[in-house]
């Protein structure tokens, strides 16, 4: 690593740094979108067995090449835009989809050393950028200057703004019992307690005190990343496609790369939040981030299996879910954490 | 000129470029969304002040929520352009005699040094985090104002949705919370019966 930074500063001088930043995002990013291709294979073959069906297995062995033909068809293909669009917007709504979901990965770290940035207040950032997906949502529906269009993106933009509410509330409850802001050392603390040492940490993570803030964020995240059975923002049998309607070729699969780019980033905040990170649910098997990628798969396996078995909710009902269940749940756990810390029970000390 | 210096500069001509646009773009949808760039690059620039709390905060708060909502409803008016242009040069005097002030207010508060009189500057300890000392002054020094500005916030709250309310609904309307509990079994009843025969 030493000759490697040595090697860096010789080449680049005083810009090394700045190149080394830009490799480790291309490290990161790279590795996200090759993830994302491959999520999107095994969606189709996960809900292809549940439904007694094959899936994809044309393209190379098992299928395996399928989601690279399915990206280079995307890629020839030309981008329509509607006569009566909004240019400019229409263009750039796609890539305010992508952009926040790579920029939240800058935070997200995958051991306690391996981290783009380990700033403080990691928690607050994640919860600025992963706001803002939302108006690649909204600005396509607008730009596009279609009805079908448009009531996908209001519906979207009132969906993701009631449930950001209460995943804000699940984390404020994990900030508190972690007493910090930064992801590293959320994941720290989860490694204290009386469970992890009997060598059971897995009982000590915070899924089990904070058990039903764990449960409203990975529904809330669910939501969040507007799929079934919360995906009324596309909505097939009412609105056509939704948002994205208008869209062709690649333009069409950016939103796509976002919707499977933001699946993996709750997945990885679900985990690192509510599972241990990248710790080991046990005492003799040593730490690693393949315990994080276990534990990310396990959840988007969740993702996909809700997807084949649940029907899409009802938009009053989804508005229920969010206002009427989650939030007073959210607000009563609160409380409920604030005295059990402040009692004598207390146990994250 | 440094790094940091370049970066504010840079900055600051997009952030003045976005609010001109804001009250020049004739189309309210643009002049929303470069309210947003502005919003999102005065965070950045709070950021390079080295005040991550109120950075991530604007843009959390103002770019994240407020914003989506306005530009919600923004997209929803049908706005006659010509119409709000109509009144422009009634207003102008008004107006310029409040720009006037906000200017010259703006100008005591940045011209205090060179007035020479000693503003109050920040103090931040070394190796603290921006975040730890606001919250740390907020529930200890200020707590007072602090929960005094949540309950204001609170009663505006309230009064939005007494406005809005207008009384229980007379029309029929399904209740989704009797909906999501039905179960198979009040809805079908199986029955069984011998097969008949001819």
């Amino acid at each position: 690593m030493d000759a490697l930074m040595n090697f860096g500063q010789g080449l680049f001088g005083g810009a090394w740094p700045a190149v080394w930043a830009l490799v480790k995002i291309v490290l990161i990013v790279a590795p996200m979108m090759l993830g994302v291709a491959y999520l999107t294979y095994f969606e189709r073959k996960v809900i292809g067995y549940m439904q007694v069906r094959i899936g994809p297995n044309r393209v190379g062995p098992w299928g395996l090449i399928q989601p690279i033909a399915d990206g280079l068809k995307l890629l020839l293909k030309e981008i329509i835009v509607p006569a009566t669009a909004n240019k400019g917007i229409f263009v750039i709504a796609p890539m305010l989809a992508i952009a926040p979901a790579l920029a939240a990965w800058a935070v997200v770290p995958f051991t306690d050393s391996l981290v783009l940035a380990n700033i403080d207040a990691s928690l607050l950032y994640i919860m600025a950028i992963t706001s803002m997906g939302v108006y690649g949502i909204i600005l396509s529906g607008w730009a596009s200057n279609s009805k079908y269009a448009f009531l996908g993106a209001m519906r979207s933009a009132a969906q993701m703004v009631s449930y950001e509410i209460s995943m804000g509330f699940s984390l404020i409850c994990v900030l508190m019992v972690s007493n910090s802001l930064n992801l590293v050392e959320i994941v720290n603390v989860q490694n204290q307690g009386r469970f992890a040492d009997w060598g059971l940490s897995f009982l000590s993570w915070n899924w089990l005190p904070l058990f039903p803030m764990f449960l409203v964020y990975l529904i809330s995240g669910v939501a969040e990343t507007n799929r079934a059975p919360f995906d009324v923002a596309e909505g097939e049998s009412e609105i056509v496609a939704g948002f994205h309607v208008e869209y062709s070729g690649m333009a069409f699969a950016v939103f796509f790369l976002a919707e499977y780019a933001n699946m993996i980033l709750v997945a990885a905040l679900t985990s690192i939040m509510f599972l241990g990170g990248w710790l080991s649910p046990v005492g003799f098997l040593p730490d690693g981030i393949l315990w994080l990628f276990a534990k990310m798969s396990a959840i988007l396996f969740l993702f996909l299996w809700f997807r084949a078995t649940f029907p899409r909710y009802r938009y009053d009902q989804l508005m229920r879910l969010g206002w009427k269940v989650f939030l007073p749940i959210c607000l009563i756990w609160l409380v409920v954490v604030g005295v059990w810390m402040m009692s004598p029970l207390n146990i994250w000390k | 000129m440094d790094f940091q210096t370049g970066v504010f500069y840079f900055l600051s001509a997009i952030l003045i470029f976005a609010s001109l646009r804001v009250i020049t773009a004739r189309n309210p949808v643009h002049a929303a969304l470069h309210l947003i760039l502005a919003f999102f690059t005065c965070g950045g620039i709070w950021a390079l002040l080295q005040a991550e709390f109120l950075a991530i905060a604007i843009i959390l708060v103002y770019v994240g929520a407020v914003m989506v909502l306005f530009l919600f409803v923004v997209m929803m008016l049908d706005i006659n352009i010509d119409r709000i242009r109509q009144g422009f040069w009634n207003y102008l005097p008004l107006g310029a005699l409040l720009g006037l002030l906000m200017v010259m207010e703006m100008g005591l508060v940045l011209g205090s040094k060179y007035f020479q009189v000693p503003a109050a500057e920040a103090m931040v300890p070394a190796g603290v985090s921006n975040t730890k000392s606001i919250g740390a002054l907020m529930f200890t020094d200020y707590v007072y104002p602090f929960e005094l500005a949540s309950l204001i916030l609170l009663v505006g709250m309230i009064a939005a949705i007494v406005l809005t309310y207008r009384g229980p609904k007379k029309s029929k309307y399904t209740n989704p919370n009797q909906q999501v509990f039905v179960k198979a079994k009040d809805r079908v009843r199986v029955l069984q019966m011998p097969v008949e025969k001819d």
